[in-house]
């Protein structure tokens, strides 16, 4: 048999309607496992006292009901941006260090209504600046293929959770890659519903108009089944969409792509990208290709122009959003905010001002409906664009340092999706110098069917998801 | 040197919707327990979002429409960036660029026609307390008010005395109060005033324009009107002394003082807030639907202009009309109402009656045929029909007998009962307050 963390959803599941061990045993093991690394990595922020406890009430759940809540008995890791009732929730800003949530995210209360068990809260870049998890007021999460080296961000600490088998499946929020690219660096499985999709309600808030709760997992299926329990129209956020949520587990064990269109962006395989990893992405066009479907060229406009909006956009709305951390409420003052934090308040400050409004903001909104137009002309023929979701693999250890751009640099093959809204997969395609690399399949607004559907096939054909030992790695 | 002030005027309304702007909290907050009706969402809290309340939204676009406003058909809120204490998230969810409603006008008794430039909502503010405790001051906040829906409504410069301004918040109040909207009680600050005033001074070389300033959150209308007349003399005043003409720049913030009736600076041009607005992100824009809003518009109520015009058309003193308008009493005017076809009331004394006080209208009764009961009954009295005004109830009977021919031929004919019939009807016309056998004699009489 696999050891416990090496179990998808579904093995551990079967698992427990086999008798095979129990949900004590699982959480005890993980518990064990994070014990074992955590301190190296830096991976989980907070533990929940009460896992043991839980995982008891699940045994005799599933001795008395058996399994019928779709995640009963998960252990989780969740990023320290989604409120959590009992567990202190800080997104890594020493600004709410010690913050104990008055209530829960709508997302997190749904995974534990469905069953799931909390191990802990995760690092993450504080309040979601950055691309690294290098920006956490708490310190650098590793990355568990290579310790010298970043795990990506801003859901790092989900990422490595699970590339390092602390956890069966995670949760991250994205905004411009934040889930894909960290995915990306330690190579797991992300997905980034569409904006709109699942719901922001009880998630600190980095920027609102892209933020899109979304899981880190171990295969696509995987992600597949927890996007179908987070998802959905909330009362409690306006920007939740009516449309029904489609079968997304129903999509997948697809046996080949017959039929389907896929676009290949020419301006994503940049000039300054290097060929190793040009050709891992050109190899999984083939991929697609030999499993029916039909890949081509495409142009777009210059992903240099989504950085530009992002920025603009994104700092403005974090420049409004944490104007609430007063100094006044919360325990600390202003003066625990980070360096980041501070430089995005600043610009985003100088961006909304008075006679600046117009150039900046406004002009950046203008380009980002160009943005959304433009791919809603792609999506008219194809049913998926497909690229690198990063330049490289992941960076080293204090790559971000002096680099105010740097994670915008590092995501500029993920903003243009992520500011045009739309649903997009990343898992992973290969490995350069040891670090894994990662594809992104995005789709349309609404589409989460179609990408999963995609990535689940690619993955089953492939044999790039794989996970490190931490006793060779470390 | 001819002066003319040119006087604007902004007025918010605290809407008495169920629940707040944006969360479920009750949007009732006078005189509750401080930060019993609070929530994530009007606290502020990490995480939490704004949902648009419809009703308010209802509520903002019928006093559009009361105010002859275009409503926008697409509207959304932005983000006022601020800090106070009283505000929670370091901003207020209001509307900037898109309104909900847009270019209107109302007519002061004059029939000069005074400008609305906009109608907008947004959401209101916690309140701060400055108080002593255990020797040490203190600024405690409460939070029940933050977030209760603020109506905006702005008018254009086009008043030119303290006098109109008083009469243009006048018909304000009663249209909101005829909407049904709130019962904008000033005491509890369900509206607050906000004039801006500069003048416009004209010689033989041109005309020349005094900076604009706005006083702030006046709860009155004889306060406004006393700051208005005394910014008036004072820019005067200054405007000699000085000569310096408004900028796109000086603009500044008065208070008034109550107590000395005077204004004072509060915010100089220095000072001057930046609010970076922006579209708020989490509430998607509005596109409002034309057949929506014409539904509103034939739900309106009568407004007070009309119901006073109406009240002409039945022979009502103008001014008579305005004091049964404004005094808003729904029972009086009912009343007023259904008596004006009957013969025996002469419905302009019966206002007039109820304006001068002369007839007491009860207010504990709940019931409403009740009261007009009373109403009928005191005029009776006040007007004497009854025991003894032949002349009155020969009309009465009159009319009886013409509404009832055929009865009047059987009586003839000899069906002699009948009279006791067109007593009681004569005695239902007069809400038994006719004596009956003055009515039994006219009966005789005039059937003979």
């Amino acid at each position: 048999m696999k050891p416990l963390h090496e179990l998808t959803i579904q093995e551990v599941h079967e698992g427990y309607r086999n008798h095979t061990f129990t949900c004590v045993q699982l959480v005890q093991h993980f518990l064990d496992r994070i014990k074992k690394y955590n301190p190296r990595l830096n991976i989980y922020l907070a533990l929940n006292e009460h896992a043991l406890e839980q995982a008891a009430a699940v045994d005799r759940e599933i001795v008395e009901k058996g399994i019928d809540r779709e995640l009963l008995g998960i252990p989780l890791a969740i990023k320290d941006n989604f409120l959590t009732t009992g567990l202190t929730t800080t997104a890594s800003s020493y600004i709410l260090k010690g913050f104990m949530p008055q209530y829960d995210s709508t997302v997190t209360e749904k995974l534990l209504a469905a069953g799931a068990i909390f191990l802990g809260k995760t690092n993450m870049d504080s309040f979601a600046h950055g691309s690294s998890t290098e920006t956490s007021d708490f310190g650098p999460t590793l990355n568990p293929w290579n310790p010298k080296h970043l795990p990506g961000g801003s859901s790092g600490g989900s990422a490595a959770a699970i590339a390092a088998q602390l956890a069966t499946a995670a949760l991250g929020s994205e905004t411009a890659g934040s889930i894909r690219q960290p995915a990306a660096w330690v190579g797991i499985t992300g997905f980034k519903p569409t904006y709109g999709r699942s719901s922001r309600y009880g998630v600190i808030a980095m920027a609102s108009s892209t933020d899109s709760p979304g899981p880190l997992a171990r295969t696509v299926a995987d992600a597949a089944l927890i996007t179908q329990v987070i998802a959905g129209q909330d009362a409690k956020d306006a920007t939740t969409s009516p449309l029904p949520v489609e079968n997304y587990l129903g999509s997948l064990n697809k046996p080949d792509l017959q039929g389907l269109k896929i676009a290949l962006v020419k301006e994503y395989l940049l000039p300054e990208m290097r060929s190793d990893v040009k050709e891992l992405i050109l190899a999984a066009a083939d991929k697609l290709r030999s499993l029916g479907a039909t890949v081509e060229e495409i142009s777009l406009m210059d992903p240099q122009y989504a950085i530009g909006v992002y920025t603009v956009v994104q700092r403005s709305e974090v420049s409004s959003n944490l104007s609430r951390f007063d100094g006044i409420r919360f325990g600390h003052d202003r003066s625990a905010f980070g360096q980041e934090t501070k430089r995005r308040i600043m610009l985003g400050t100088y961006t909304l001002s008075a006679g600046y409004y117009d150039a900046f903001y406004k002009k950046a909104q203008a380009v980002r409906t160009k943005i959304i137009e433009e791919f809603a002309e792609v999506f008219k023929t194809y049913d998926a664009v497909i690229g690198a979701v990063s330049p490289g693999p992941a960076l080293p250890i204090g790559a971000t340092k002096d680099q105010p751009m740097f994670g915008e640099m590092e995501d500029i093959l993920v903003e243009a999706s992520s500011i045009a809204g739309l649903t997009s997969a990343g898992i992973p395609c290969g490995f350069v110098d040891g670090l894994p690399i990662g594809l992104q399949i995005t789709c349309d607004q609404f589409q989460e069917e179609k990408a999963l559907m995609i990535a689940d096939c690619y993955q089953q054909n492939t044999s790039f998801n794989l996970f490190p030992d931490l006793d060779q790695t470390l | 040197m001819k002066i003319t002030p040119l006087i604007g005027l902004e007025v918010h309304l605290e809407l008495e919707t169920k629940s707040k702007m944006f969360c479920g909290c009750p949007a009732d907050h006078f005189g509750k327990k401080p930060n019993t009706q609070t929530c994530p969402v009007c606290l502020g809290l990490p995480g939490a979002l704004p949902v648009p309340n419809k009703k308010a939204i209802e509520s903002c676009l019928q006093i559009g429409l009361a105010l002859q406003c275009s409503i926008n058909t697409i509207s959304k809120f932005d983000r006022k960036q601020y800090f106070y204490p009283d505000l929670a998230k370091g901003y207020q969810i209001s509307q900037y660029d898109e309104p909900f409603c847009s270019d209107g006008f109302l007519f002061l008794d004059s029939g000069k026609k005074i400008g609305i430039e906009r109608v907008h909502l947004e959401e209101d503010t916690g309140k701060l307390q400055h108080k002593t405790l255990n020797g040490q001051k203190v600024t405690l906040v409460d939070y029940n008010r933050g977030g209760v829906p603020l109506v905006e409504i702005v008018s254009r410069p086009d008043l030119s005395s303290s006098a109109e301004a008083k009469e243009f918040l006048k018909k304000i109040h009663e249209i909101i109060r005829a909407l049904g909207v709130s019962s904008v009680d000033l005491e509890k600050g369900q509206m607050r005033l906000e004039p801006t005033v500069n003048l416009c001074l004209e010689n033989e070389i041109g005309s020349h324009y005094t900076p604009l300033v706005e006083i702030k959150n006046i709860n009155s209308f004889n306060f406004a009107s006393q700051a208005i007349e005394f910014e008036i003399t004072r820019q005067a005043e200054e405007f000699s002394q000085t000569g310096i003409e408004k900028s796109s720049t000086n603009k500044t913030t008065r208070g008034y003082d109550a107590v000395k009736k005077n204004t004072f600076l509060q915010r100089s041009k220095e000072e001057a807030k930046d609010y970076r607005y922006f579209p708020e992100p989490d509430i998607p824009p509005f596109i409002i639907d034309a057949g929506y809003v014409e539904k509103l518009r034939q739900k309106l109520p009568l407004l007070p202009d009309q119901e006073i015009a109406n009240l002409e058309k039945l022979g009502i003193d103008k001014k008579d009309a305005k004091i049964l308008v404004s005094s808003n009493n729904q029972v009086a005017l009912q009343t007023i109402k259904d008596y004006s076809t009957n013969s025996i009331v002469d419905i302009q004394k019966l206002a007039s009656l109820i304006v001068n006080g002369k007839i007491s209208i009860p207010v504990i009764a709940s019931d409403s045929a009740a009261i007009q009961k009373s109403i009928i009954s005191q005029y009776c009295d006040l007007t004497k029909i009854g025991t003894t005004d032949r002349g009155e109830l020969e009309k009465v009977v009159r009319e009886v007998l013409a509404t009832h021919p055929g009865l009047v031929a059987e009586y003839q004919g000899g069906k002699a009962s009948l009279a006791g019939f067109f007593v009681g009807q004569a005695m239902k016309a007069t809400r038994g307050t006719a004596d009956p056998q003055t009515l039994a004699s006219l009966v005789a009489d005039l059937l003979s």
